[in-house]
């Protein structure tokens, strides 16, 4: 049980201390590797907590596809810094009174939190012995929470063809292989014999 | 609870190995290496004559579009683990629960493949 806490103490501890950096670092790239880092650990707290499945595919999902893309948009933007600290006093008052209503929410929210004692009990987690994380997730979520994982592809459709709407510009005049017609051409496709006009030309 | 973490138990070893190797061998340059730093050996050389840019320039957009379309397909893949590990015991209306997921995205795949945003230009 020491290890475990031990475990979970470091995932933990390293997850807020990166989730801090990734505001904090001044360069965006940075910002990006310690998100990188605050998955991986997150991915150890759900390990820690028996949910093998989720922390497998957060590893996967998020650290080898989410981060690579906000590489990526981190590297389309020309982050120039000066720049960007050119408008900073002209948009300060704004910013600022924004900040402090956040603040006040803040407080207000803090100060009223209360926990009510009934829902304090321990994680849920699948108690079931002979039914593993991945299988105990499989059976429901195909059939009970059918409109769910339906919704799902929806999305995912929806990204798709947003993603190609917004981005795809093929260049005019670009040459593309089509198999089909290429190996369509034939002889009386692809030759012409001219009789030239003597003196003239073609 | 306890024999599952303890199936995780070589990845700790792993991870503790590779990050003991990593740091020694990003560590010990640092000590052992002797360096005699310059402002010509430090310079950026590019063909002998001065950079003409910053090498930190923008990414076309097209690799988004492709990390994204990969990202999907990713997801995709993730949501048929759980399901063929209980495949036997869903019935039909698993089957088709997930025939009706894999045909929305195959609605998707065509038509990015008809668009040709798997071709580069």
């Amino acid at each position: 049980m020491t290890g475990q806490a031990f475990f979970f103490y470091l995932f933990a501890g390293v997850c807020i201390a990166s989730a801090f950096m990734v505001i904090a670092s001044r360069n965006p790239v940075h910002a990006v590797l310690f998100l990188i880092l605050a998955f991986v650990n997150a991915a150890g707290l759900f390990m820690l907590m028996g949910a093998e499945f989720l922390a497998l595919i957060l590893v996967v999902v998020y650290v080898g596809a989410v981060a690579v893309l906000f590489l990526f948009v981190v590297m389309m933007l020309d982050v120039d810094f000066a720049e960007l600290r050119e408008g900073f006093l002209s948009y300060l008052p704004i910013g600022a009174l924004i900040g402090v209503i956040f603040l006040v929410e803040l407080v207000l929210v803090i100060g009223l939190f209360s926990v009510d004692p009934a829902s304090v009990r321990p994680a849920v987690v699948a108690t079931a012995t002979d039914v593993s994380n991945i299988q105990a997730i499989g059976q429901v979520l195909y059939t009970r929470y059918f409109f769910f994982f339906q919704a799902a592809g929806f999305i995912l459709l929806v990204a798709m063809i947003g993603a190609i709407v917004l981005t795809l510009r093929h260049k005019p005049n670009v040459k593309r292989q089509d198999v089909a017609a290429q190996v369509a051409r034939n002889k009386a496709s692809a030759m012409e014999v001219r009789k030239v006009p003597s003196r003239q030309g073609v | 609870m306890q024999s599952l973490l303890a199936d995780y138990l070589p990845l700790v070893i792993f991870i503790g190995v590779s990050l003991v190797i990593g740091l020694a061998l990003l560590i010990s340059p640092f000590i052992v290496a002797y360096s005699r730093p310059d402002p010509e050996k430090l310079s950026a050389y590019e063909c002998g004559f001065n950079a003409f840019d910053d090498a930190r320039m923008k990414f076309d957009v097209r690799f988004y579009l492709v990390a994204i379309l990969f990202i999907i397909f990713d997801l995709e893949v993730a949501f048929l683990f759980p399901w063929a590990t209980v495949f036997g015991g869903l019935g039909w209306a698993g089957f088709w629960s997930m025939m009706l997921f894999l045909g929305v995205l195959t609605i998707g795949f065509i038509y990015e493949w008809r668009k040709g945003a798997l071709e580069w230009d």
